[in-house]
């Protein structure tokens, strides 16, 4: 039988680093009285002190297709009395090549990224997928600790309004029957899902309706959605089918990329035609 | 009756996976979903169900945590634990045999069916014994191996594949199982559960008592007591087990936990996750062979060592076949378990199959994922799933694999050249802006357009400029709100 040439036996201490140790090396079963509960583990955000500059960072498919929901975004972090400046090198977070395995040529896309934010301690996206690869897969690429760095600067629009700055009223009104979409790369990888449902409980008039199976992809993925058509549309139609079954007139949601894909079903879809899609930073701006 | 049972699986053998080649074939098919009945509607269910009761328990992140740091440390001091478990088995009377590969794990076999004279075999689950197409090369041996789990039983009769690692027939309701027996089996057709049932008995009963051999998976082989662990809900594997005079148990070389202190974790955590149980229904622990008796344990690598040599890939092997990973995932839910291709579907099949059967074989099966990350959040060993797909992806575009191509190479070379540059950047999203627009007067759509516009409309840019330029003009612009901020805070 193979087994790897170098002995890997020394590895356990660093690989057994919590828990209680028995004397094999290997924690011990914690339902023994004591061990307690794991606390639902919640990220720990840094401050915001008032009057720090903000650097906006749009990803590419906002800047060129969805521009309002940039200027949105800008509109209600200056409203807000946060500086925002717009680095005009800007250009992707390299997603999509890294998504599809290509990770040398998005690693020089990271560095273009992190060369052209370096300046600011603060950077906000409108799109928790982009806001995931900077901060959590940023390391992937390069696990150089200067660009891990950078990546961890980088907060999701709704994350760095509630979760940093501690803002839940944006003062926007809007009457409507709304449902949240969100993306899973914001639900999962960076935990965020409360943010933005908080955001909408203060929106005056806005009446919300929940979404069924909410935590289920729209089978957007990326490159996926051209990859894997047949699966990625059989996906959109089940989340389609669940947003016309909710009730909603408006679907909302942090991740405009999501919206796209369901959106462009929706227009194909008898009973979905008339519902609109928005990008939640849009909708806080609203004051219909 | 019963000769139509042995008729069936003699006639109709286990559908041979044949290797590689169907692999390739079916990795065509990862793209289309295909229909497979109350499948979707059975994984969600699971699914949902098992996020109800890990809702209920406090513990269980806490013992997702400690199973994986088990299996880690399992997975690391691989070559001592299973020499503990060996000397230890092999103390209380069993005989263990290590295969590198199918192949020889095949061999070991016929060479024990041929010592001890075997002609009919009883096999309770086990899908190392998928790996090693067992049955057909039991068939080809003229040995008679009847599959004893309900599913699996259901299967081999249909003459179809598992559909999935714990509910093999998934894709089949009650009435397409009542018309599976009145085709094959000669039995009126009922939909009734307690009635099918009553019929699978019926005719797998006697099987037991008569068959000479009996083969089962392994759950977990513990080291230092050398012990055995087998779970499930039928009694099958109990029956097979016991029954025959001869027992071979098969396992893979990653199913060694250190002690028998850690397997409760692995109980507690096993039954919720596979099927929501509290704790399946019938727990096994075979502490060697019983006098009168042989019990045989092939120990099979078969590819797992492979997994070894990338430390960025250990967890993959720290799976313990729950089937949770399948049910979350809305991807299988839709192009069912067949479409993987080989033993393993799901996002663990997508993560694993890649190792064990070769990226130039497997390297499509990473990209059947919309990399949702639900499958890393149920999963109760907690392996980064989603993690180790965009890392398989990377080496699959990296090494000789069916995904590798110079043409999509140079597209992302272009790509991190004009992101690089943020003029051609600009340049090159005012095209795609563009070409968006005119897209719409187009007849027919290339490529990965035309994939998108088979189901959706394209996205429709506003008239207005993009952000950048609109960004020049109008940051001045923009208002603050005139005094303090609006918030929940008091005072405000």
């Amino acid at each position: 039988m193979h087994l790897p040439d170098e002995p890997i036996s020394n590895r356990p201490e660093e690989a057994v680093s919590s828990g209680k140790n028995s004397d094999s090396g290997v924690p011990e079963h914690g339902t023994e009285p004591g061990a307690g509960p794991v606390p639902a583990t919640r990220r720990e955000y840094p401050v915001y002190e008032p009057g720090e500059p903000v650097a906006l960072f749009v990803p590419c498919y906002i800047d060129e297709f969805y521009p309002h929901v940039a200027q949105a975004t800008a509109e209600l972090l200056t409203w807000l009395q946060v500086p925002v400046e717009f680095p005009g090198r800007q250009t992707c977070c390299g997603q999509p090549a890294f998504n599809s395995g290509y990770w040398k040529e998005a690693c020089k896309v990271v560095h273009h990224f992190c060369e052209t934010f370096a300046p600011y301690r603060w950077i906000v996206t409108p799109s928790g997928s982009c806001a995931a690869m900077c901060r959590v897969f940023f390391g992937h690429v390069d696990p150089d600790p200067r660009i891990v760095e950078i990546g961890q600067r980088v907060f999701e629009l709704t994350e760095f309004l509630v979760e940093v700055m501690g803002v839940t009223d944006v003062g926007a009104r809007f009457p409507h029957k709304v449902t949240l979409h969100i993306g899973c790369h914001t639900r999962r990888e960076l935990g965020v899902s409360a943010p933005p449902l908080r955001l909408l409980q203060h929106v005056e008039g806005l009446q919300y309706v929940e979404l069924p199976n909410v935590e289920e992809c729209c089978g957007f993925g990326g490159t996926f959605s051209v990859k894997m058509p047949g699966t990625s549309i059989a996906m959109g139609q089940t989340k389609v089918e669940n947003i016309i079954r909710s009730g909603a007139e408006v679907v909302v949601s942090p991740d405009i990329s999501c919206l796209m894909h369901v959106e462009g079903i929706l227009r194909r879809h008898p009973q979905g035609r008339h519902i609109r899609c928005m990008h939640i930073a849009e909708l806080l701006r609203a004051e219909e | 009756m019963q000769s139509a049972v042995e008729e069936t699986a003699r006639t109709e053998p286990h559908v041979s996976l044949q290797g590689a080649q169907f692999l390739r074939e079916q990795n065509k098919n990862l793209a289309e979903p295909g229909q497979f009945g109350s499948l979707a509607q059975s994984a969600e269910r699971s699914y949902k169900h098992n996020q109800q009761i890990i809702a209920t328990i406090p513990y269980f992140q806490s013992w997702r945590e400690q199973a994986h740091q088990i299996k880690r440390y399992a997975i690391a001091n691989l070559d001592k634990l299973l020499v503990e478990f060996e000397r230890n088995i092999t103390a209380r009377g069993a005989t263990v045999l290590y295969a590198q590969n199918a192949q020889e794990a095949n061999e070991h076999l016929i060479r024990i069916i041929r010592e001890h004279g075997v002609r009919t075999v009883v096999k309770a689950k086990s899908m190392v014994s998928e790996e090693m197409e067992m049955n057909h090369v039991l068939e080809a041996e003229g040995v008679r191996a009847l599959e004893t789990d309900l599913g699996e039983f259901l299967v081999q009769l249909a003459g179809q594949r598992p559909i999935h690692v714990v509910t093999p027939a998934l894709h089949l309701s009650a009435a397409d199982v009542g018309r599976l027996f009145q085709e094959k089996l000669g039995e009126p057709f009922t939909q009734e559960h307690a009635a099918l049932t009553q019929i699978a008995r019926k005719h797998l009963r006697r099987q037991f008592v008569q068959a000479d051999l009996g083969i089962s998976g392994v759950n977990f082989a513990i080291a230092d007591t050398g012990t055995i662990c087998l779970v499930e809900n039928e009694g099958n594997q109990g029956l097979s087990t016991s029954c025959p005079r001869v027992h071979v148990a098969l396992m893979g070389i990653e199913k060694v936990i250190p002690s028998i202190r850690h397997l409760p974790v692995f109980l507690h955590l096993l039954g919720r996750s596979g099927t929501g149980q509290k704790l399946t229904t019938y727990t096994h622990l075979i502490h060697g062979s019983t006098p009168g008796r042989k019990l045989y344990v092939i120990i099979l690598d078969n590819g797992r060592s492979e997994v070894l040599r990338d430390p960025k890939a250990w967890s993959a092997l720290f799976c313990i076949r729950c089937g949770a990973c399948l049910n979350s995932c809305p991807v299988y839910r839709r192009v069912g378990g067949w479409a993987y291709g080989w033993v393993y579907p799901g996002p663990i099949g997508a993560i694993l199959t890649p190792h064990l059967v070769g990226l130039d074989q497997a390297g499509k099966l990473p990209f059947a994922s919309s990399l949702c990350g639900a499958c890393g959040e149920v999963c109760p060993v907690k392996i980064d799933i989603p993690h180790q797909l965009v890392h398989l992806r990377h080496r699959a575009v990296e090494e000789p694999s069916p995904v590798r191509s110079w043409r999509e190479r140079l597209v992302w070379r272009l790509w991190a050249w004009a992101m690089c540059h943020p003029w051609m950047y600009r340049l090159a999203m005012g095209m795609a802006r563009l070409g968006t627009r005119l897209a719409r007067f187009l007849p027919w759509h290339p490529g990965p357009l035309g994939a998108w516009t088979r189901g959706r409309e394209l996205p429709q840019p506003p008239p207005g400029p993009n952000f950048h330029t609109w960004w020049k003009k109008h940051a001045h612009e923009l208002k603050t709100f005139p005094t303090e901020l609006p918030s929940e805070s008091p005072g405000s």
